[in-house]
């Protein structure tokens, strides 16, 4: 070989071996095995599938491509005349007929076993919104206080537009993960508050729809502690790709420590739905929840994409009269994106919410709403 | 008085009124074949939109909601637009030639049903210049996406499917009632060419689902519009209904895009392998089967809503029957090759990277057959893939060589061979590069209909982009080749093809105007 050209091969694999390495991610093929029994049992349901594809792909194929070469009259070949065969034609009728009952047998057993959602030892409502996962813990007893949060997507706007690096977990890392105990049968009841939605943990091979009026059954185990990462895989509108489902796996007596801040932390919640906040402690929170929740439809600076996200900017609305703008976030406008932010929110956060918009984006109201002006609008409506 | 006589009878009208007030088939056909390929530019524009937001993940080029409808409008103009009026023109052009008729049975309707779809696409196009924004739902539509939760031009939509529905089931009366009661004298059923077959039963499943698709739409209508709740939740509604309504008329819509095209790769592989097709009469059993089928799948679209169990295993299997009959088929074409006496025109090719590609797609559909595994594929790119395979280098790719194969024949001049050629390649190098890693995006997590996505998705995004540029402009040679072949070329004999088969290559190239007057001498008529 020249030592010019073998130059250029040592740069070429030198280079491929970089990639691959730098990259390995980046080209992942095939599907993931996962954490649970059923997730590795659906694995290999695909990869059987797969094989018996590419062994029928190799002999059809194969057959067709020696016709090819061999077969073409350039080369002076003659056609043959036959053009049926009962038993050839019966042969490959009766041969992929077996093929697929000897798919069918594990497919339907697999598929009994991931039905099988009967006692759970943990139960939790998933419920899909536009854009964004609530999950309910179900309680036992109803005294007991009940952990529940929204949890939504935490990148950043300037990544997705482009004005920040990517990090690398673009996409997929949300404010509040959904925390469950690991070896533990955990239920999923999965419904929806507006469109269809699907709650899909490709690493627990878990995909159900989220739809309004229903209530699916899901469950997993899973077996090893983790931070497992999904999307929601159903077209549900504007920010359909921008809901990702993040999952803490954490061993039992964390996940108990856990669940108990959180209980604390949401009886605390309750007792502050009165309190008296600042100007500039609203604002702040304020500025928060609208990034977080807001931004997707009415925009960064309050010009909304109107008309179906109208503009907060100058919006008679948001300038207008205090209580009417208060009860149009509590109970959201029916048949549109805008959401019934009563259910969603807690009194303080909507007031937050309220005097931010009433003081940003050009609008100069000067009003603080109190969580108690929200409260006694909230108990009315209630 | 006399001339004036001859010229109405012999020759088309002049100008913009021939047209316009055509009932000739070819000249229906012909409009259709355009019709087509205009949609299909207009829907690739679409696509090439969306593969350019998908280039690199961030928002570059287009805000969430535009894109979401891109998505939708690359599947509805591509659907309807493209792929089915391509059918229905290589119907008007072919069927009256191959059963030896005059003409289609009811030539006026048949001019109404070409007519309503410029209308009909115009008015669903219409849709991006208006505030509102045109449908961003998807082109399966789910309530209540599509309908409480819906921009206001989903009325124009809903009308504009109507129409679409309308032509849909005249043209398929008017085939059924051309192949059943015009074939010559000596045609019987056994003897029809395959495309004959194949349309006949697609255009039973159209008369059987169109009408299916008008009412879903219509229940939307009446949602939106006036009050009911059919898809409400809260008004005791159920989205779910939808689903099942909808897909009832889309699985079969699926074997609607595929099941001429089964019909025209049985036309062209005996012509260029030069020996009779291997097994006529399965094919003809086959596709019936395929057809009967296709009505009691519908679910496997809808694995993961909830079904009972009992449910999801009834179309699991049904579907995983599917693969026998279409296997039937495909083993059939590689048997017709086997020990032929091939050559390798355009035409060919297009017809033997059908078979591959198209047989690569409905691999990955018996994969997708297979509930617990569906649950991982459903509504991630690897059903993007399925489904593209299936229908570009399956449907598409069928009337891409029906096109090569029957231009000489319609226009009276060989097309130029290296021109298609050059597109074979490039169409089928782009479809591959486009299409193939979207297998991967989607067994690595990345679900369908996303405008960004995340890091680990974005190499072979990158790589389907490219793909997706190089199949796109490579359609621009189809169009120079066609424009080339209509303008002149090297005149064409009446058999173009040395093993071509068939009534319609016993007429002259170009087929003149009229034909078939009196019936064709039933000793011309050959068992396929």
């Amino acid at each position: 070989m020249l030592p010019k050209a073998k130059l250029w091969l040592g740069l070429v694999v030198a280079a491929l071996m970089t990639l691959s390495t730098n990259l390995q991610a980046a080209w992942e093929l095939n599907m993931t095995q996962g954490v649970t029994q059923i997730s590795r049992d659906t694995y290999d349901l695909h990869m059987q599938i797969l094989w018996w594809c590419v062994a029928i792909g190799v002999v059809v194929f194969g057959v067709m491509l020696w016709s090819i070469i061999n077969h073409r009259k350039s080369k002076g070949a003659v056609a043959a005349s036959f053009h049926e065969s009962t038993k050839v034609e019966i042969l490959w009728t009766v041969i992929p007929f077996i093929i697929l009952i000897l798919m069918a047998i594990p497919a339907t057993r697999v598929l009994t076993e991931a039905y099988d959602s009967s006692e759970s030892d943990l139960d939790i409502q998933v419920t899909g919104y536009q854009w964004r996962w609530e999950y309910r813990y179900l309680r036992e007893d109803a005294n007991e206080e009940e952990v529940a949060f929204y949890s939504i997507l935490s990148t950043p706007r300037d990544q997705i537009n482009n004005d920040l690096p990517k990090e690398e977990h673009y996409l997929l890392e949300v404010d509040k993960p959904l925390v469950i105990p690991v070896n533990k049968k955990v239920r999923f009841l999965v419904t929806s508050n507006d469109v269809i939605h699907a709650w899909w943990m490709p690493a627990f091979a878990v995909k159900k729809d989220a739809i309004p009026g229903f209530i699916n059954e899901a469950w997993t185990i899973v077996e090893e502690p983790g931070i497992y990462r999904g999307q929601c895989a159903e077209l549900c509108g504007l920010d359909h790709g921008f809901m990702p489902i993040v999952v803490h796996a954490v061993p039992q007596d964390e996940y108990d420590a856990w669940y108990a801040g959180q209980q604390q932390a949401a009886a605390a919640t309750r007792a502050a739905a009165n309190n008296v906040v600042t100007l500039s402690a609203a604002l702040e929170q304020g500025e928060e929840i609208y990034n977080r929740i807001c931004i997707a439809c009415h925009q960064a600076n309050g010009t909304g994409l109107p008309p179906a996200f109208p503009a907060l900017a100058g919006s008679a609305v948001a300038n207008g009269d205090v209580e009417a703008n208060i009860r149009l976030v509590i109970n959201g406008v029916p048949g549109t994106a805008m959401a019934a932010y009563g259910r969603q929110l807690n009194t303080v956060e909507l007031s937050a919410i309220i005097t931010y918009i009433r003081n940003s984006f050009g609008n100069s109201t000067g009003d603080l709403v109190q969580p108690a002006d929200v409260n006694t609008i909230l108990q009315e409506a209630q | 008085m006399s001339a004036a006589h001859d010229d109405h009878h012999h020759g088309p009208a002049k100008g913009l009124s021939r047209w316009l007030f055509t009932t000739n088939h070819k000249d229906i056909g012909t409009l259709y074949l355009w019709f087509s390929f205009a949609m299909f530019l207009l829907g690739g524009t679409f696509a090439m939109v969306i593969r350019a937001e998908l280039f690199q993940p961030g928002l570059q080029l287009v805000d969430p909601n535009f894109f979401n409808q891109m998505t939708t409008m690359h599947g509805l103009v591509m659907v309807f637009g493209a792929v089915m009026p391509a059918f229905v023109g290589l119907a008007n052009w072919l069927i009256p030639m191959m059963i030896g008729a005059p003409d289609m049975a009811l030539p006026r309707m048949n001019n109404w049903s070409f007519w309503i779809l410029p209308f009909a696409f115009a008015m669903l196009s219409s849709t991006l210049l208006m505030d509102a924004g045109a449908p961003n739902f998807g082109w399966t539509f789910y309530a209540p996406l599509s309908t409480t939760y819906a921009p206001e031009t989903v009325t124009f939509f809903i009308f504009a499917v109507h129409l679409m529905g309308a032509s849909s089931i005249m043209g398929s009366i008017n085939i059924i009632a051309t192949v059943l009661n015009m074939r010559a004298p000596g045609m019987t059923m056994m003897k029809m060419p395959l495309f004959v077959w194949t349309w006949l039963i697609t255009a039973y499943l159209l008369l059987a689902v169109m009408p299916v698709l008008a009412g879903v739409v219509t229940m939307m209508l009446f949602d939106v519009h006036f009050g009911t709740s059919f898809f409400n939740a809260a008004g005791g509604g159920d989205p779910v209904l939808f689903q099942h309504v909808f897909w009832f008329f889309g699985h079969p819509e699926v074997y609607i895009m595929i099941l001429p095209a089964f019909g025209i790769i049985s036309a062209i592989i005996p012509t260029f392998a030069r020996k009779r097709l291997f097994g006529y009469d399965s094919m003809v059993y086959a596709s019936a089967s395929i057809a009967f089928l296709s009505f009691i799948v519908w679910a496997h679209h809808m694995f993961t809503v909830g079904m009972p169990i009992a449910g999801e295993l009834f179309f699991m299997y049904a579907t995983m029957l599917i693969a026998v009959p279409t296997g039937v088929k495909v083993f059939n074409w590689t048997a017709t090759m086997f020990r032929g006496s091939m050559s390798f025109e355009t035409p060919m090719l297009f017809a033997i990277a059908f078979v591959v590609l198209f047989t690569m797609g409905g691999f990955t559909g018996l994969m997708l057959a297979i509930t617990p595994a569906d649950f991982q594929y459903h509504d991630t790119y690897f059903v993007v893939a399925h489904f593209h395979y299936v229908l570009v280098p399956g449907a598409v790719f069928s009337i891409m060589a029906a096109a090569y194969y029957w231009l000489p024949k319609w226009t009276g001049h060989m097309y130029d061979e290296r021109l298609g050629k050059l597109h074979f390649w490039m169409s089928f190098i782009g479809v591959n590069v486009l299409f193939f890693p979207q297998h991967f995006l989607g067994l690595a997590g990345m679900p369908r209909r996303i405008p960004d996505y995340a890091l680990q998705f974005a190499d072979f995004n990158w790589i389907s982009s490219i793909g997706g540029f190089m199949f796109g402009a490579s359609q621009l040679i189809l169009l120079v080749v066609v424009i080339k072949c209509i303008k002149g070329g090297k005149k064409a004999t009446a058999q173009v093809w040395e093993g071509a088969q068939g009534l319609e290559w016993t007429l002259e190239s170009p087929a003149p105007y009229h034909t078939f007057t009196t019936p064709p001498d039933p000793k011309l008529i050959h068992a396929q």
